[in-house]
């Protein structure tokens, strides 16, 4: 039987990695990941789970060495953030091109420069076009339960990709909060063993990783993007069960309160439950206002979101990452492009909050949603602001 | 062994191979190497040294390139490559993964090496810190870098095991230039500093001395290396046919001596004459060396003579740690 437990989330994490009977983790520390893989290497130190724990020199190869692991047929994790994502670029789309099923917690950092510890997004938009499948949890319960659902999800026979799980960097990971822990039975019970189609052993030799020449290359690009589109029906049979199994039901867009709202607030991550606090005190004051969370970023929900945002007049998306030069966020973009297409769309609102750890109060989001609903979408559609910004 | 006597070996190969090698090819004709191409050469002899129960991970570089053209490979052993500067990190994880499955009944109960390979540009520059990590933690692994001096696939590029003078397309002679003006960088060295309970200098132009050693290493539970010299016929500009003198002259002069260094204790293997072929002999059979006046030579001879002396005093002095 699952327990309720206080415990900081970072380490709920390698609870939770633990628990899926995994094989090989490596893990480079980086501030605010450290957590994860201190308590992951606790786990293993104590004898309680039976795996390899590498303690490597850099990112580069934490991610690597997991990749080489994974192609043994070895259940395997990674963690890191910022830098230590950026440091894995080249790496990254490596992986979700040779199939590895490998999971990654990211406990979301600002990357530098400024130099930043503090937590925004920028880190993983950065890695968006890497071919992952990527998720955003918006508190510990979710980024718990997405790391036990993430091994299943990408190993499975009709996916087999690469898979990160996304967690604010101190806003969830130094948090200390109620987590509802699987025991070993139950995850056992979601969780079956890896069955790869091909492994790295001499009983039946293959080579991965082979060069592509021109005539060959294209396919590859399309498999790669076909596997991850067909990824989303995997996604949702695994959320399906969970709520059937555990009761926590997980979407793709999440709504709150959206019924009949003018003004939409789509966020990503953990100031969703800042927001929510926002959206019932208008709805207190009769404005009707409603709040959409986006939990799958990759691959990316366009028909979800085109559900989600009708009938309403404006759509305020937060972007937690700046493209720089492209007129705003990348979310904004992506948001902006998936409603061209509809006869009738919201005007899109994006708002750049919350970089590099600047805090965002349920007033500040009152201020933006109540600012959207004055403007009643006649602002410009290009238009795009730095919240909060000081200028001299 | 004089080049006559070798000669005659390989003309009995049918009678004599069975007993000095395995006669399985693992890394199979059809690759795209050039003609002449003394790595593919060495890493066949390779492959029949570890044998069947070993998985290759592969650095991005010629070897990489001339093997893994898709859809078709020219590797009988579980392979695999991921990018240029993390073969160490892939296999360090391919052996961990092995030993967990392993020791989880998932696989056959059987041990099985995980070797690395790569370039002297993967290994001694953008691979160091990768193969540093990966030997510095114990990995069950052999790491072998095969040493053509310079970045062939690429162009003939320097890298950091280009040698003194030496023309490449990045450090090319010139009316003020010598060429490459750095002298190779001493990575079996640093691996010794890694306190390695197995280091060997290797060459294909000694085959059963690079075998035996592939050999040793496999035995050694634990970080291994072998630096093995590979001539590059395309790259040093010499003709196709020569690879094997090449090599063993590089020897021969005491430009690449061959020697192991077992738990510290350092040992030459193939014992050239003792006062050194002179290296003019070397030089002077290929393009990347043409432009040197014999002022420069000199100074490359005695750059050879006084390495050849430290090692020499290594060997001399050196103890195996199980003496100490």
């Amino acid at each position: 039987m699952s327990k309720r437990i206080g415990m900081e989330v970072a380490m709920a994490v390698a609870e939770a990695v633990a628990l899926c009977r995994l094989d090989v983790a490596a893990v480079y520390p980086i501030t605010p990941n450290t957590h994860v893989a201190e308590h992951l290497s606790d786990i293993v130190a104590d004898g309680k789970i039976d795996a390899e724990f590498i303690t490597v020199e850099s990112e580069h190869s934490a991610l690597s060495a997991v990749m080489g692991a994974s192609g043994t047929g070895a259940r395997t994790f990674t963690a890191t953030s910022s830098q230590g994502l950026m440091y894995m670029t080249e790496v990254l789309p490596i992986a979700s091109a040779m199939r590895l099923p490998i999971v990654m917690s990211i406990a979301n950092r600002a990357i530098s420069g400024p130099l930043s510890i503090w937590n925004d997004h920028s880190d993983i938009m950065y890695q968006r076009d890497a071919g992952w499948i990527s998720i955003f949890a918006e508190n510990g319960q979710e980024i718990v339960d997405m790391a036990i659902q993430a091994f299943k999800i990408a190993e499975h026979r009709d996916v087999m990709l690469p898979i990160n799980i996304n967690m604010d960097g101190f806003q969830l990971t130094h948090m200390v909060e109620p987590i509802e822990m699987l025991d070993q039975e139950e995850v056992d019970k979601f969780l079956p063993p890896f069955v790869p189609y091909a492994s790295l052993h001499p009983d039946r030799p293959v080579s991965m990783g082979a060069l592509a020449v021109p005539e060959i290359f294209t396919e590859v690009m399309k498999a790669k993007d076909e596997a991850l589109m067909n990824s989303k029906k995997v996604i949702l049979d695994v959320w399906k069960e969970w709520e059937r199994l555990f009761g926590r039901k997980y979407e793709p867009i999440q709504g709150y309160k959206t019924q009949g709202a003018e003004v939409l607030l789509l966020t990503m991550g953990s100031m969703g439950e800042t927001a929510e606090l926002a959206i019932d005190e208008l709805r207190r004051r009769g404005i009707a206002v409603g709040l959409l969370k986006m939990k799958l970023w990759r691959p990316f929900p366009k028909e979800e979101l085109r559900k989600a945002v009708k009938g309403a007049k404006t759509l305020i998306v937060s972007d937690r990452a700046v493209s720089f030069g492209a007129g705003g966020g990348p979310l904004a973009a992506e948001v902006r492009s998936a409603l061209y297409d509809e006869p009738s769309r919201p005007a899109v609102i994006n708002e750049l909050i919350g970089l590099g750890g600047r805090d965002m109060t349920v007033e500040d989001f009152i201020a933006i949603l109540i600012k959207a609903g004055k403007k009643d979408g006649k602002r410009k559609r290009e238009a795009y602001e730095f919240y909060g910004v000081r200028e001299a | 062994m004089s080049i006559a006597s070798d000669i005659k070996l390989v003309e009995d190969f049918e009678l004599y191979a069975p007993k000095l090698t395995d006669k399985e090819e693992y890394f199979c004709p059809g690759h795209r190497a050039c003609q002449g191409c003394g790595e593919a050469l060495a890493v066949r002899l390779m492959c029949k040294a570890l044998g069947k129960d070993t998985v290759i991970t592969n650095a991005t570089g010629c070897m990489e390139v001339v093997s893994s053209l898709y859809p078709t490979t020219a590797w009988k052993l579980p392979w695999i490559h991921v990018a240029f500067p993390n073969a160490a990190a892939v296999a360090s994880g391919v052996e961990a993964g092995l030993k967990a499955l392993r020791r989880k009944g998932k696989i056959a109960d059987r041990y099985v090496k995980s070797v690395a390979i790569g370039g002297d540009g993967g290994t001694m520059d953008i691979g160091l810190q990768a193969l540093s990590g990966a030997m510095e933690r114990g990995h069950d692994m052999l790491y072998v870098c095969f040493d053509n001096e310079a970045y062939m696939n690429t162009g003939i590029q320097r890298s950091s095991a280009t040698p003194f003078g030496a023309s490449t397309t990045t450090a090319p002679a010139g009316k003020v230039s010598i060429g490459n003006s750095t002298w190779k960088k001493n990575l079996p060295e640093i691996m010794v500093a890694h306190n390695l309970a197995y280091v060997a200098t290797a060459s294909h132009g000694y085959p059963l001395d690079f075998m035996n050693k592939v050999k040793k290493a496999r035995q050694v539970k634990g970080p291994s290396y072998i630096h093995c010299f590979s001539v590059c016929p395309t790259g040093w500009r010499c003709p196709s046919d020569i690879t094997m003198k090449m090599a063993r002259m590089a020897t021969e002069t005491g430009v690449f001596p061959l020697y192991e260094v077992e738990k510290g204790k350092y040992r030459m293997t193939i014992e050239p004459r003792a006062d050194l072929r002179p290296i003019d002999d070397y030089l002077k059979l290929q393009g990347r060396f043409r432009h040197l006046r014999p002022d420069q030579i000199k100074i490359i001879q005695d750059r050879v003579k006084l390495e050849y002396r430290k090692l020499l005093g290594k060997i001399k002095h050196s103890k195996s740690w199980d003496k100490i």
